[in-house]
């Protein structure tokens, strides 16, 4: 345990929580393609097959944004009873956005449920909608701040009145937001041109990707932009007093260079895969556009929380900021659950083998009416 | 920072909606996936199709529970940070752990095999497919076990320190948090109480297809398998629940005297079998507690402390202490927490001040009396008894009805066996009539466990007044309200497309 000092696990789990939020990032192409349900699927059966085909991923999906609550509640308890407790608001909508999710593939064509099938795709609109922007809106926060303050005994309370739903008069949390609606679409676009076969339904796919995709950059722009080039918060080594620095991030970038390359590979990648299926026809960009949004997103997580920067800043009191010295669990947790972290290979394993299995072949029409149980 | 009581109710309120909703669903997805699990093992044992038909059928139900139960289990997670935020820190580094542990060993299971189970049909080989069904039902299962580890530190916290730099609990054994004897026979009683259920569930609605006259064959194929399955589990359950009430007697007496509403303390405690609490009793007065009881001798004593003759101490005794049995009053463990309180505070200005010595005399302070720091936070002794009567009650139906079951399982069994079960109409509504009393005892327990811990979110650690956020309670109200509106209209919604697709039968699917 004496091996590895505070700091080396307080970062490495840094960046197991930036990982997990980038793969939470790249899977919401579930979300994303809920949204497209109406875009794409022109008559009930091709809606039911994109339904069913998003239907067999949704839970992973889902279970990465547990996960994502469950690696910050253990490794940086401060930030889950900050975040959670102060935004309050805001946590509750995503909250409700991905319950009423969850009911939604199953009970949308079952016969008597209440409330009827249309009922059930809007659930899975906000879902995909409102839920992500939210989601967008709140990680948003992580580079502008929120209105909390810390005491001495680490207890804390937001001073605004409308906990949290402040963030969405920040232009940058609203940009980060709809940044992440539009990636989700491209996603979804990707996913379901690689997963569907169906000749109607992939023209369609590759037109809302086109679409999606001048949505999307501008708002990366100006997002990645201004995360790289806006004043951001750093701490002293010793004094752990906090202070702003200009282009803080940009620097942590020239700090450490190889983070730099992986963004640019990660952002290349990315839009390589939507030049790839837009104009080579490849239904194989998806996997492109999963490493390349997985490297983008983990490195622009990651160098919030290294070479001494506030992941998190209070705009009521700059030194309640919090970063990942001051909001972690202890040496003996971090370490514990550093071991326990070794099983996410052997999830991310039996995943890859069990989605490789389950998708040899694409989906159909025929296959979604012909199997014993389908959404 | 004690807040008011209104946010407290509100917090409270919102995490028992959240908690009672998603207990509707959880136990019968512990139970059913091993049932089908057991069942398509049959099938691909005998390749017999009936048999996958069979399967299948039981999935469907599964699906449609599973769904809600996700639903309802997400929140309850991100609750702890957003209405116990204080809870979050002060002990975030112990309780994270398990819940961390849980979406990683768990939930990745289940999600990624539960595709497989339902969609994976003609997609795998017929062992991959039986494999994940029994990953659904194994994971399942893991994630109550990590659940429970949490809850089960919660009752009974163990292998922690208080770090009065940091101003919070961190674990120091993992070992001893997750072996605790709590966690352990919580989680045995939850899981083999699931697996009740779920047999129930199934008997109960084989019993309607006989009560109707259809789907002869597959209702008694599944009584068979459930009434087994149940009788086993209710078996493990009464030892489980035991062990249970063994570690409530050694950890939380308080609630202990609760479920039985003992106010007095005793040697050769008896247990009420039945009873009617009499609504005017007061702690301290002299009257009474029971209108009525019927007890049975000596049997509280053995339960609690494994012995004919062992003193039970009653709320009274655990209030104002007994010093014949060595307890200590709440107003003085009180006196203890205050000092502990004050002397964290001091030491928390003296090192700001950068007062070494002041500091480390404080510490010392400190260290002495902070085994009872959680009742410093208490406002008045009686604060530390739980409501009696919700209690008492919820403990009594829910071995009341534990009981039933057992019984239940015998006799379906038995005229299973016997080929007569059709004719046996009075058993055949008993056992469709059971289900919803098989949800009321697991609820039941529940509020036994959770309400007969108050007013401790941690056991003598942390009262749930000094746990909860630092919100406005008119934000928790409107969430609380949102949440009871969504969950009812989903449950209404569950509740319709189970009926139709049990109304339509295996056959038609």
């Amino acid at each position: 345990m004496e091996t590895f000092s505070l700091y080396t696990l307080q970062t490495y789990w840094w960046l197991l929580v930036s990982i997990i939020g980038a793969l939470f990032v790249f899977m919401t192409f579930v979300q994303g393609g809920q949204t497209l349900l109406y875009t794409l699927g022109k008559n009930e059966d091709e809606r039911d097959l994109i339904i069913n085909s998003l239907g067999r991923k949704w839970e992973l999906t889902f279970t990465s944004l547990v996960m994502f609550g469950g690696a910050l509640f253990a490794a940086f308890p401060l930030f889950y009873a900050v975040s959670f407790g102060g935004a309050y608001y805001v946590w509750m909508a995503i909250l409700f956005c991905f319950i009423i999710q969850a009911v939604s593939y199953e009970y949308r064509k079952k016969p008597n449920n209440f409330f009827g099938k249309r009922f059930y795709e809007i659930l899975l609109f906000i879902n995909g909608s409102l839920g992500i922007f939210l989601i967008g809106v709140a990680l948003g926060t992580l580079y502008t701040g929120g209105y909390f303050v810390v005491n001495e005994m680490h207890l804390s309370h937001w001073t605004k009145a409308s906990y949290g739903l402040e963030a969405l008069l920040v232009p940058f949390n609203v940009a980060f937001g709809l940044m992440l609606v539009f990636l989700s679409r491209i996603q979804g676009a990707l996913y379901l041109y690689n997963n569907l076969e169906n000749k109607a339904l992939e023209q369609r796919t590759r037109k809302a990707l086109k679409q999606n995709t001048i949505l999307f950059l501008p708002l990366f722009l100006y997002v990645a932009g201004s995360m790289l080039f806006q004043t951001g918060y750093s701490y002293d080594a010793h004094s752990y007093v906090v202070s702003t620095e200009s282009m803080k991030l940009l620097h942590n970038l020239m700090a450490y260079p190889l983070l730099g390359i992986l963004l640019l590979i990660g952002v290349a990648t990315l839009l390589y895969a939507i030049y790839t299926a837009l104009f080579t026809y490849n239904r194989r960009a998806v996997w492109f556009s999963s490493l390349g949004t997985v490297l983008t997103v983990t490195v622009l997580l990651f160098i919030l929380g290294i070479n001494h920067t506030v992941y998190y800043p209070s705009l009521a009191d700059l030194q309640s900021s919090l970063t990942i010295e001051n909001s972690s669990g202890s040496h003996y947790t971090l370490f514990v659950m550093a071991i326990v972290s070794l099983l996410v290979p052997v999830v991310l394993g039996y995943i890859f083998l069990v989605w490789r299995s389950m998708d040899k072949t694409k989906m159909t029409i025929e296959e979604v009416k012909s199997d014993a149980h389908h959404y | 920072m004690e807040h008011a009581t209104e946010l407290i109710d509100w917090s409270r309120a919102q995490f028992a909606l959240t908690a009672l909703y998603h207990w509707l669903f959880v136990p019968l997805t512990l139970g059913l996936t091993f049932i089908i699990a057991i069942m398509e093992t049959i099938y691909v044992k005998t390749g017999d199709v009936w048999w996958k038909k069979t399967t299948q059928f039981w999935m469907t139900i599964l699906a449609i529970n599973f769904a809600i139960g996700l639903a309802t289990g997400i929140i309850m997670e991100f609750e702890f940070g957003t209405n116990w935020s204080n809870y979050s820190w002060i002990v975030g580094d112990i309780f994270g752990a398990p819940l961390a542990i849980e979406g990683l060993m768990a939930f990745f299971m289940e999600s990624t095999f539960f595709a497989v189970m339902f969609f994976g049909w003609d997609k795998v080989s017929k062992k991959m497919h039986l494999t994940s069904t029994w990953l659904v039902a194994i994971g399942s299962n893991l994630s109550a076990l990590w659940i429970l580890v949490a809850n089960g530190w919660m009752q009974h916290p163990v292998g922690m320190t208080f770090n009065p730099d940091t101003a919070r609990n961190e674990m120091h054994d993992f070992a001893a948090v997750f072996f605790n004897p709590n966690a352990v026979s919580k989680f045995l009683h939850t899981i083999s109480s699931g697996y009740v259920l779920a047999s129930v569930f199934v008997i109960g609605i084989s019993a309607w297809y006989l009560i109707k006259r259809r789907e002869v064959r597959f209702a008694k194929r599944s009584i068979i398998v459930a009434a087994s399955f149940g009788l086993i589990t209710s078996l493990f359950m009464l030892t489980s629940g035991d062990e249970s009430a063994f570690e409530v007697a050694q950890n939380q007496p308080m609630k202990l005297a609760a479920m039985e509403g003992l106010y007095r303390g005793e040697e050769r405690a008896g247990i009420i079998a039945i009873g009617l609490l009499d609504k005017e009793k007061e702690l301290g007065d002299e009257k009474e507690p029971f209108l009525f009881s019927l007890e049975i001798p000596n049997a509280l004593s053995f339960l609690g402390y494994h012995s004919l003759n062992a003193f039970v101490p009653g709320i009274h005794d655990l209030v104002y202490g007994n010093e014949k049995h060595h307890i200590m009053s709440i107003s003085d463990k009180m006196q203890e927490g205050k000092l502990a309180v004050s002397a964290l505070t001091a030491y928390k200005t003296y090192k700001k001040e950068g007062k070494e010595a002041k500091a480390k005399e404080a510490l010392k302070d400190f260290r002495a009396h902070e085994k009872y720091m959680g009742y410093g936070y208490l406002k008045k002794p009686e604060d530390a008894v739980p409501n009696v009567a919700l209690t008492f009650y919820s403990f009594h139906t829910m071995v009341g009805l534990g009981t039933w079951f057992l019984i239940l399982f015998i006799l379906v069994l038995y005229f299973a066996m016997i080929n007569e079960i059709e004719k046996k109409r009075w058993l055949l509504y008993a056992a469709l009539w059971s289900i919803p009393l098989a949800y009321v005892a697991q609820e039941c327990g529940w509020i036994v466990a959770e309400v007969g811990r108050q007013p401790w979110a941690i056991q003598d650690l942390l009262p749930v007044g000094m746990a909860a956020s630092n919100v406005a309670s008119s934000s928790v109200m409107i969430t609380f309200w949102l949440f009871a509106v969504l969950f009812t209209g989903l449950l209404i919604a569950e509740v319709k497309i189970m009926l139709t697709q049990i109304k339509n039968g295996p056959e038609a699917h």
